[in-house]
């Protein structure tokens, strides 16, 4: 579990030490939400607000998982981590919390800037937070598994939308409905909660096993 | 040595299984199987849409179970398994989707709609198309192997999940054009025997063109592999 902390707390230091990455995510996440705008010009609704939301969110996740593994490429850093005495499993979990830690924040920006763009109050900001929280998560499992797969090809930047956007659609539609109730439309969320937390949990274990082969050599 | 035994048996007897097979489904789909009281003509597409779902399927199948044995045991056979049959099942999978609307437009009055299968078809196409680009683009020989029978367990393992979310998507819309139930209208023997025999040559086929595949691969393989020892002996 140490090994988790250090990798974790090394790749914020790098993030807070050179922060245009960080900074490209939340303006291209702001960016997405602005065109969103100009898109959608009729009367805002909640179902509007949560697509907004969640198309901001998976065009700079996209981009900010990537930015995980893109840093150790530089410098054959990777090949430090493979050789370093922790367990390919913890290295998977400490680059999937890094990214949820960058994503968490982009999200407290993006999210009440949608509610504010929108105009729309949440009716219940717990329960919208929990969704965003467990979107993020699944997101954040799936986009580092396949965020190492892509920096090993020769593609990198045009495979990994193409890898993750697919499989992500499960996620994707649970998070957009169970937003939509909590921003005020009809229906009911529990059951997409539900949806979420299945998809979080198969894609953590998923990456937590397969990881191990995306990584060796 | 059993298995190229085997292998040089099925590539001489598949091309005449499957050609026969398919010429018998097109003569009963055709000729034979009468025409649907409700639905007309068009309803004998089923005969071709319904058994490509199935070898489509089948083929993405196949992908998930190669890919884990890959994994497991490393071998390159698993490998060309895994490749051969995803694009042998995305030609099916893309049969399915063109087949589907011909259908659909004078039956149900629209080339396309939002129904629980259609959509979770047109994801499952988007996931082994990104399986074949990621092939396509390449990488390390042994690396993207890997990479590729990642995604073929994660894609495989996603199907849950996307029919759960896709039918609790629609089941809030519930359309008319949901109730529809095929496999309802089979009432003629002739139907399912039709049914049966389309699905017996469509997986032939599916075998066969896995066969001729995995051999392509193999020599493929085989010249990669010549061209690599011939650099190593130039350097």
């Amino acid at each position: 579990m140490s090994g988790v902390w250090q990798i974790v707390r090394k790749d914020l230091r790098i993030e807070l030490r050179s922060p245009a990455g960080l900074a490209a995510i939340f303006v291209l996440g702001l960016l997405v939400l602005l065109i969103f705008q100009f898109a959608v010009p009729e009367k805002p609704t909640p179902e509007s607000a949560a697509a907004a939301l969640w198309i901001s969110f998976v065009f700079a996740g996209t981009l900010g998982a990537q930015r995980t593994f893109l840093l150790e490429r530089d410098n054959f850093c990777i090949d430090g981590l493979k050789t370093a005495p922790i367990d390919p499993a913890a290295i998977f979990l400490a680059k999937m919390l890094g990214t949820l830690i960058s994503l968490t924040i982009l999200q407290a920006v993006v999210v009440p800037l949608t509610a504010v763009f929108f105009g729309i109050v949440p009716v219940r900001p717990l329960g919208l937070a929990l969704v965003c929280l467990l979107g993020n998560l699944g997101f954040a499992a799936l986009a580092t598994l396949f965020a190492s797969i892509s920096v090993g090809t020769r593609a990198r930047e045009v495979i990994l939308p193409l890898l993750i956007f697919p499989v992500l659609v499960p996620l994707l539609i649970a998070a957009v409905k169970a937003s939509t109730v909590l921003l005020g439309g009809a229906g009911e969320a529990g059951i997409w909660v539900r949806v979420l937390v299945a998809f979080d949990v198969v894609f953590t274990v998923a990456g937590w096993l397969l990881f191990e082969h995306v990584l060796r050599e | 040595m059993l298995a190229k035994r085997l292998e040089s048996l099925a590539s001489l007897l598949l091309p005449w299984l499957a050609g026969p097979a398919m010429v018998l489904a097109l003569y009963l789909i055709f000729l034979v199987v009468p025409t649907e009281r409700d639905q007309g003509i068009v309803q004998r597409i089923f005969y071709v849409h319904v058994p490509s779902a199935w070898t489509a399927f089948l083929g993405f199948f196949v992908v998930c179970g190669a890919s884990l044995l890959y994994l497991w045991r490393g071998s390159p056979v698993f490998d060309r398994v895994a490749r051969a049959s995803a694009e042998v099942g995305m030609v099916f999978c893309t049969l399915v989707l063109l087949t589907g609307p011909i259908w659909a437009r004078p039956i149900w009055g629209a080339w396309w709609t939002w129904d629980p299968r259609l959509t979770m078809t047109i994801i499952l196409w988007t996931i082994y198309a990104s399986y074949l680009l990621l092939r396509a683009f390449g990488g390390g020989e042994d690396q993207i192997s890997r990479y590729a029978a990642v995604l073929g367990i994660v894609g495989a393992i996603d199907i849950p999940l996307i029919v759960v979310s896709v039918r609790l998507w629609r089941g809030m819309h519930p359309a008319v054009m949901m109730s529809r139930d095929p496999q309802g209208g089979l009432r003629d023997p002739f139907m399912r025997v039709t049914l049966l025999v389309a699905a017996v040559a469509f997986l032939l086929v599916y075998a066969w063109l896995l066969l001729v595949r995995l051999r392509t691969l193999r020599v493929s393989d085989g010249v990669a592999e010549l061209a690599r020892e011939r650099e190593l002996a130039a350097s």
